[in-house]
């Protein structure tokens, strides 16, 4: 029997309550790492248990119905500190939270708890949610990916290989007729999928169900023509559920094997219900991110990366943007390398050099194909083919429809360096060290690629990235 | 536009038909499909043969030859196999198959002899 409780009114400092280093963790908590830049002269005990409390059960004063419940059961515990390498402003704070603070299935609840109000608390400068472990208690009550890497190979026929894509550009502004001529010059050429840009949903220039039309014309004589099956990404993202569900199901009627949904801006809610319906109905599900380097991009403030796709394995979804490593986006390597792993394996072990600080155990959920897409072309493939390996979709936007001869050109000299390069690593080939080889000896059979090697050999984007991975030698 | 090539590709013609992995390439030479031959036994997977007519190469389900040789790393005798395949069916396409259980999917695949129509 605990001690008796009598009510004290007043503000108490949150460590009183919710920072307990002797704490251990349980197998069912779900377990946060935030990174905290704390005002001046809070100390790091105080800002960490702060954020344990503003993120659970805590509010800025005591009040006396919180001796109506178990506070002691449903509290977030602030359980351990760390340094973060190479800067001394801010430091990692780890917190575990009793799982039946969630409902079960919904990640618009956890994030409601774990990035709500207290990202807003005074008392911090700075505050970044870094990681997060779902207990596979909570992982087998979401729905997740709802078809998975292994189900896509087979419904899509791709073996053994990296699949190709290719955004539709310009983004804005194309006729439906015109949009469904260069979906069907990509993939008569050689392409797997073609997608919608994120921002094409259902513009005056463009209603959707003109679009659908034509391109559902378009991949279905591509088919034919090539005898390899294919598909466009609908885009389905629309301004309410009501109308993203009319958009996905005259997908369906049309035969599309693949739709499309940007699982931030469109809503976690809205992703989590299509995800659902893309299960229920056999339906592929790529992801767009649009929105997520504002959450992700400031090493200080917001949510890592990792943390949204975590979230979006468990919401559900099929195709991921990861960023290239190697194109005109964001990305650091070894970083890529981590999110990759918690989207396609398993089990994650933690592993720091990787960005990743819990054991992730996914249990039966399906894998994600990581998607690499943004200012890459034939010349990057070897070191794609590298990165990614084969649970991937590389899309080369730029890279195909900017091919001197057109798409079909622009399409069949990707895929043909995409062959040889996996024909080569198979075959024991260093890709990265012997890719120029590798490319030119397969050019000698393809005058596409031949000239897209020569179109592209120039273009590199050497900037730095900004959000980069914690290490005390920056 | 002179400097511009045609995409030379059309529902007519039966030499537009692609079966996936690799038919972008020229066909494999013997030391190529021993390399890729090593490259799956070298996976854990089992090697499975598989052939078709080439009009019924996008079904799902390709005439299997004989079972999937389940364990065996011997590259000679998974070569030979193919051998024996083809010459039981020179006109069909035949597939050399990477099964890997613990995915639960196809790890490789692969068409290595062509069917002389395509």
């Amino acid at each position: 029997m605990s001690a008796r409780k009598t009510y004290d009114a007043g503000v108490k400092d949150y460590r009183e309550t919710y920072w307990m280093p002797d704490y251990e963790p349980s197998a069912t908590d779900l377990l946060a790492c935030f990174k905290i830049t704390p005002q001046p002269g809070v100390p790091r005990e105080e800002a960490a248990a702060a954020v344990a409390a503003e993120s659970s059960t805590g509010t800025w004063t005591t009040v006396w119905t919180d001796l109506l419940t178990d506070m002691d059961h449903y509290k977030g515990r602030a359980y351990s500190i760390e340094d973060v390498p190479g800067d001394d402003t801010c430091f990692y704070a780890f917190i575990a939270y009793p799982i039946d603070l969630f409902e079960e299935g919904s990640v618009v609840n956890v994030f409601t708890s774990l990035v709500g109000n207290v990202f807003g608390f005074k008392a911090l400068r700075a505050l970044r949610l870094e990681d997060v472990r779902f207990p596979i208690a909570y992982v087998m009550t979401c729905n997740g990916p709802p078809n998975g890497i292994q189900v896509e190979r087979d419904k899509m026929n791709k073996y053994g290989r990296p699949l190709l894509g290719c955004t539709i550009k310009p983004k804005l502004g194309l006729s439906a007729k015109n949009y469904g001529r260069a979906v069907y010059e990509c993939l008569r050429g050689g392409l797997d999928f073609t997608k919608d840009d994120e921002n094409v949903n259902s513009q005056p220039f463009m209603r959707w169900n003109h679009r659908f039309d034509f391109v559902m014309e378009a991949v279905h004589k591509a088919e034919q023509e090539t005898g390899e099956r294919k598909g466009h990404y609908l885009n389905v993202t629309a301004p309410t559920p009501q109308e993203m569900f009319k958009r996905a199901e005259y997908a369906k009627q049309l035969d599309a094997p693949i739709i499309m949904h940007d699982y931030i801006t469109g809503g976690f809610c809205a992703n989590t219900g299509l995800a659902q319906w893309c299960q229920e109905n056999g339906m592929l599900l790529h992801i767009h991110r649009a929105m997520h380097a504002v959450l992700d991009r400031n090493p200080h403030h917001g949510i890592h990366f990792r943390v949204l796709v975590k979230i979006l394995r468990l919401s559900g979804g099929d195709h991921l943007h990861t960023g290239t490593v190697v194109g005109k986006l964001e990305g650091d390597r070894e970083a890529t390398l981590g999110w990759i792993d918690l989207l396609r394996e398993s089990y994650i072990k933690e592993d720091r050099s990787r960005g990743i600080f819990f054991d992730q155990d996914w249990g039966h959920m399906p894998g994600v194909f990581a998607v690499a897409s943004g200012g890459i072309h034939v010349w990057h493939m070897p070191a794609l083919v590298s990165i990614f390996g084969d649970d991937a979709v590389l899309q080369f936007g730029g890279g195909t429809l900017g091919h001197p001869w057109g798409n079909a050109a622009g399409a069949a000299a990707n895929r043909v360096a995409l062959e040889a390069c996996v024909a080569a690593r198979n075959s024991g080939r260093e890709l990265e060290r012997e890719g120029k080889d590798v490319l030119t000896e397969a050019a000698r059979s393809s005058p596409e690629l031949r000239t897209a090697m020569e179109t592209w050999k120039e273009i590199k984007f050497e900037f730095d990235t900004v959000d980069k991975l914690d290490v005390a030698h920056r | 536009m002179s400097d511009i090539q045609d995409y030379p590709s059309s529902l007519r013609d039966p030499a537009s038909r692609k079966f996936e992995t690799f038919s972008y390439l020229p066909a494999m030479t013997s030391e190529q499909i021993r390399n890729q031959v090593e490259y799956i036994v070298a996976q854990g997977w089992n090697p499975g043969i598989e052939h078709t007519e080439p009009e019924n190469a996008m079904d799902n389900y390709w005439y299997m030859w004989k079972l999937p040789m389940f364990g065996e790393a011997e590259v000679d005798a998974i070569l030979a196999e193919c051998e024996a395949c083809h010459q039981a069916h020179p006109d069909n396409h035949v597939r050399l198959l990477g099964f890997d259980n613990y995915a639960q999917s196809v790890g490789a695949s692969m068409v290595i002899f062509r069917a002389p129509a395509v």
